[in-house]
């Protein structure tokens, strides 16, 4: 019962297909990626400096790495909290529970941000209620939190349930069995059994929280300085004509998405079996 | 026979014991199912399902008639008809690329093929925005592509071309990820088995192979299309965004909140949740179907 081995291409058509891989891959991926790179250096390294040393662009840089630093844990929060009740427990409405999570994976990112101005927004159905208290959510950090955070909150979630549910309940168990409490059976059964797909999952979550973009825009006001995150910034600098402002701060979510890649793909090389068996997003 | 209860054989029950689940029959021996549950739920909450519940009540507030009026809109009519014939078009584009690049990633091997594997994910990484402002460079008319495609009378920035283009880069790793696995632990023996009945390599891969590909084709097609239909960052930058011609579904959401026509945006934001709905309920009939005929087998 075993697949076959992957050899060499010997015969004509697996040359074309090979050859059509290697085009379409060139092509639709490659190519963009180089694009990028070389447009940001175009002018030499100084201007690429110069386009990052702008207030505007610290700013961005700053806003972004916070609003990941707020999001990223509370998803791991409620990531872990979600798989040890899913995996450890039988109750009613598990399999609605499930659904319901998946959820921020097959809605637009738009909609991601909509939503929180329809709740929070002047005209939302809390916006009297923050405007009588002075308390900005939409077009501030909170807001740019809220949606980044339902973007991503399946990622560490997902990545979890699978390899808890493989791992079974035999070690916890058996240390609750010998007398120990909550805790210590998480610190030291749990987190050791899970903690690469817990990397894995936070490495996914903050790629991506640094990185969204329609859920953010919508929600954030574009208030140069403030409420500008990185993907804002490249936006907001590209369609002002300043190429190389644009595509220098690209550069740099391009080479955080390299450094995502490697390290997603060490962490599958190293930890294959510590890591949950479906791997999609 | 003291008429004494007999205490000293009563069983001691600890503070943390639990009946066993009348269902399943599992006890809860293992502690913190009320306050993970409970921090699960508020999270669901607070952050899906309340957020979602105000989406789906706000079109209404002009009635029936109010939502219907933004649904008869030509220009709603003909964002969302490109959002999803774009979206569409990449989804069956990407079930044969991606088909191609996951046999060849699994079945040859040559110099580089755990780098290019690994890329394949590319598309999950990059932020939108920097692939939509590094594809639309590449196809605009002083573009790499675009300079060389522009003589022969063929515009690819600003035109819907541009939005399949976004859309075919962003569907890439839904395919390969979903077929990938499935090729990789193929049996052998089934293959060989219809190669020394006479099977030639082509209709073993036709007939045999194929048909076993089929859920994961279909998984990786429904969630590229899924994907697509919603897509805004990586698409925007390069459609163009003219009403009637390259406007996509998601940028009216953000037009109709700039005109601060929040039931309007959120009529808009109701029908895409909706067709992502029924994108992903014919994604699990489908399934279904498949295993039955597996089964049946």
């Amino acid at each position: 019962m075993t697949a076959k081995a992957a050899r060499s291409p010997k015969t004509f058509g697996s040359f074309t297909l090979l050859t059509f891989t290697l085009l379409w891959l060139g092509f639709i991926i490659l190519l963009p990626l180089i694009n990028v790179l070389v447009t940001a250096f175009s002018q030499g390294l100084p201007p690429y400096l110069a386009a990052l040393q702008t207030e505007d662009a610290k700013a961005a840089i700053l806003l972004t790495l916070l609003v990941a630093a707020i999001s990223v844990p509370l998803n791991a929060i409620f990531g872990i909290c979600a798989a040890w009740c899913i995996t450890r427990f039988e109750f009613k409405g598990k399999s609605l529970l499930l659904s319901i999570l998946d959820l921020p994976f097959s809605i637009s990112p738009v909609i991601s941000g909509l939503v929180w101005i329809l709740l929070f927004g002047a005209q939302g159905w809390f916006g009297f209620l923050l405007r009588d208290h002075d308390i900005k959510i939409v077009f501030a950090l909170p807001g740019l939190v809220l949606a980044t955070v339902l973007v991503t909150l399946p990622f560490i979630a997902r990545e979890l349930i699978p390899l808890m549910e493989d791992q079974g309940t035999d070690e916890e168990v058996a240390a609750r069995t010998l007398g120990a409490r909550g805790w210590d059976i998480f610190f030291r059964v749990t987190l050791p059994n899970i903690k690469w797909a817990l990397l894995y999952g936070v490495l996914l979550c903050t790629a991506r929280a640094m990185g969204e973009f329609g859920a953010v825009s919508v929600v954030s006001g574009h208030i140069r300085g403030l409420t500008d995150t990185l993907p804002l910034y490249i936006e907001i600098t590209y369609n002002q004509y300043d190429t190389i402002g644009a595509f220098a701060a690209a550069s740099i979510l391009a080479g955080l998405a390299i450094v995502t890649l490697v390290l997603k793909t060490l962490l599958e090389w190293r930890f294959a079996g510590e890591l949950a068996a479906s791997r999609r997003h | 026979m003291t008429g004494q209860p007999d205490t000293a054989t009563e069983p001691v029950i600890p503070d943390h014991f639990q009946a066993p689940h009348p269902a399943t029959g599992t006890t809860h021996v293992l502690p913190g199912f009320k306050i993970t549950l409970g921090i699960t739920l508020f999270f669901l909450s607070a952050i899906v399902i309340i957020p979602l519940a105000a989406l789906v009540a706000r079109p209404w507030e002009h009635g029936l008639q109010g939502f219907l009026f933004v649904l008869t809109d030509e220009r709603v009519i003909h964002a969302l008809g490109l959002s999803f014939i774009t979206a569409l078009a990449a989804a069956v584009i990407n079930v044969f690329a991606g088909l191609i690049v996951a046999w060849s990633l699994t079945r040859y091997n040559f110099p580089g093929r755990k780098l290019l594997d690994a890329l394949i994910d590319l598309p999950f990484a990059l932020p939108t925005a920097v692939a939509g402002i590094a594809l639309s460079s590449l196809y605009a008319s002083t573009g790499w592509i675009g300079s060389l495609t522009e003589p022969f009378g063929l515009k690819i920035a600003y035109t819907p071309i541009g939005i399949f283009l976004a859309l075919t880069f962003i569907g890439l790793p839904f395919v390969v990820r979903s077929v990938q696995p499935v090729l990789a632990e193929f049996e052998a023996e089934i293959e060989e088995a219809a190669e020394t009945l006479g099977a030639s390599a082509v209709q073993t891969t036709l007939r045999v192979i194929l048909p076993a590909l089929m859920p994961s084709l279909v998984t990786g097609f429904s969630l590229a299309l899924a994907r697509g239909v919603g897509e805004y960052g990586s698409v925007i930058f390069i459609a163009g965004n003219m009403p009637y011609i390259s406007e996509i579904a998601p940028l009216l959401i953000v037009i109709k909140l700039q005109e601060y026509d929040y039931a309007g945006a959120a009529a808009v934001g109701v029908i895409m949740l909706a067709i992502s709905l029924i994108i992903l309920l014919f994604l699990n009939v489908t399934q279904r179907f498949f295993a039955n005929i597996g089964s049946a087998k």
